[in-house]
């Protein structure tokens, strides 16, 4: 039998791509680029019993989510720039009290309400650094419709596999554009479900460490009863301010993502073996510099292009190999530099790092590319 | 590789998105060949400038945007201003009579009928003036033959406007082909 195909767009996948993973509860807000993501669930979830609640703004979404996680539900919000900020302070409470949950937020033209309607990738920073204190970040960065689908399943895997947040940071022109899609079938891409506990009720704990860094999860109301706290907590979940404790916890949460960047790094190496210049580019731009890094082979010029998948964690190890073969990186992207900062932490100064940065909410061409790919010597 | 571009461009408001969707969706569904459309649009719900871009390729797209266009349909003075700069040597430009007066120069083959005038009194309608267009962009281009392109309009529309679009693209392709005859 053949595939079930459609024409789609990015935003419309995700939603189809989260369903797939068993998302049975969205609490959103609508904003342009991303409304379509809450269009999709309004419609989809009330047909197979799941909830959707359209929240009074984007921190109540975060924290309707993170109820209904801890309630047992696979759970979904998708926001852009505006609402991002918004959602921060609920976000650090997601990492520290350990609730899987996946953010999809449409990078659009910022600060601010900025450009609505333009595309950016201004908001990876936002995905690491955005809620305050030491804590793990995932990110994913898809460029393509076929893509956002599948990153979004990965998303929801991952959240439940290391019991964190997880990122899902499209471009308004990957969330916008539409391409042909082919969805697979029931049980072809792997579905992780939440680890539950084997204990009875009166011997859980929530955050117990002899089950490894990530301990089961309960579902509240299945008879399980703990506590949830945003301070730094025991084992038990309850507060504590015990330096030993805090100390160890504190790394354990940032360790969860730290000692399994290998399990949840991915990448595109494209034509990489011979090349002395490697544009390294995510989302739509990646798109413009194959375009790119084609045209330059055309003219004998040694091009390739490393695609970031995994924002967060940064393929450090991967950037670091490059940078002792390659003759220089570009990188083009939606913001003035951000990166770009990482690339030239990682090279260590072994090779220049060239920036094409672009805010005016137009995307970077594939010339202005290949004319930087001209200027490595 | 063959990479082909078109670009439907206007005023918001006017189905143009929606037309270059159905014309990609024509391509990648029913002529079975790879296709991507993208868009830009103002914050405003109708008015501002909007458009299309529909990439058509026998092999995978990378860039979705266009580099140099093939066709384009302007339906307003304003796009055709502002959209024109980049059409190819060669390539189409299709405007509407009424809306637009100045027509640029260059090398390219301009056709022009009353779109939106023909979607008012001929098929009885004015908002399938979108439809009408996009008959004529089939008309014009070849890239997707009538029949894939009008499944494609059919199974995008309301099941009580299949006739009143079948209508609409019928007549937007023949009066195409009468006018650049």
């Amino acid at each position: 039998m053949s595939k079930k195909v459609a024409f789609l767009q990015g935003n419309e996948a995700a939603a189809q791509g989260a369903l797939y993973a068993g998302c049975n509860f969205f609490g959103g807000y609508p904003i342009t680029p991303s409304t379509e993501v809450a269009e999709v669930m309004s419609i989809e979830l009330p047909k197979i019993g799941g909830k959707f609640i359209q929240m009074e703004d984007e921190i109540g979404a975060m924290a309707a989510i993170l109820g209904a996680a801890l309630a047992g539900s696979k759970v979904l919000t998708s926001t852009s720039g505006p609402g991002l900020s918004l959602k921060q302070e609920l976000i650090g409470y997601g990492c520290i009290a350990e609730i899987p949950c996946v953010i999809y937020n449409v990078m659009r033209g910022g600060p601010s309400t900025g450009m609505p309607t333009g595309p950016s990738q201004s908001d990876v920073m936002c995905a690491k650094w955005g809620t305050h204190g030491d804590h793990p970040a995932i990110c994913l960065t898809p460029a393509s419709v076929q893509e956002t689908y599948e990153e979004v399943i990965r998303a929801f895997n991952l959240s439940e596999k290391y019991r964190t947040p997880v990122m899902v940071m499209p471009d308004e022109i990957v969330a916008h554009m539409r391409e042909r899609i082919v969805f697979p079938e029931p049980g072809e891409i792997e579905v992780v479900p939440r680890k539950s506990p084997t204990v009875p009720p009166e011997q859980y704990k929530p955050y117990d460490t002899s089950f490894g860094d990530v301990p089961p999860l309960a579902s509240f109301g299945s008879g399980y009863k703990f506590h949830v706290t945003g301070l730094n907590k025991m084992q038990d979940g309850f507060p504590t301010t015990k330096a030993e404790i805090v100390q160890a916890e504190e790394e354990r949460q940032v360790r969860k993502v730290d000692a399994n960047v290998d399990d949840i790094v991915t990448f595109e190496e494209y034509l990489l073996d011979d090349a002395d210049v490697v544009v390294v580019a995510y989302g739509s731009t990646s798109r413009s510099a194959r375009y790119a890094v084609n045209v330059a082979r055309e003219q004998g010029i040694k091009a390739g292009m490393f695609r970031i998948k995994t924002f967060w964690p940064f393929p450090d190890k991967q950037i670091k190999a490059l940078a002792s073969k390659v003759k220089g990186i570009v990188i083009p992207e939606m913001n003035l530099g951000m990166c770009s900062l990482e690339l030239e932490r990682c090279a260590q100064g072994k090779v220049p790092v060239l920036g094409i940065f672009r805010v005016d909410g137009e995307p970077i061409n594939p010339d202005q590319i290949l004319e930087k790919i001209k200027e490595v010597k | 590789m063959s990479r082909y571009e078109l670009r439907f461009s206007g005023s918001g408001g006017q189905g143009l998105i929606t037309a270059g969707i159905i014309m990609a969706k024509a391509a990648s569904i029913y002529e079975g060949k790879q296709a991507v459309q993208s868009q830009s649009y103002g914050p405003e719900a109708r008015g501002g400038s909007s458009k299309s871009e529909v990439i058509i390729s026998d092999g995978p797209i990378d860039y979705p945007k266009a580099t140099t266009v093939d066709a384009l349909l302007a339906m307003t003075q304003e796009a055709c201003d502002k959209y024109t700069h980049d059409l190819k040597d060669g390539g189409i430009l299709l405007v509407d009579s009424d809306l637009v007066k100045n027509l640029p120069q260059g090398n390219f083959k301009i056709v022009s009928f009353p779109i939106i005038n023909t979607a008012k009194t001929d098929v009885g309608r004015e908002i399938v003036a979108n439809i009408v267009a996009l008959g004529a962009m089939v008309a014009l281009t070849g890239q997707v033959s009538r029949e894939n392109a009008e499944k494609a309009v059919l199974s995008s529309v309301p099941e009580a406007f299949i006739e009143l679009n079948r209508k609409a693209f019928s007549i937007g392709f023949e009066r195409a082909l009468a006018a650049s005859a």
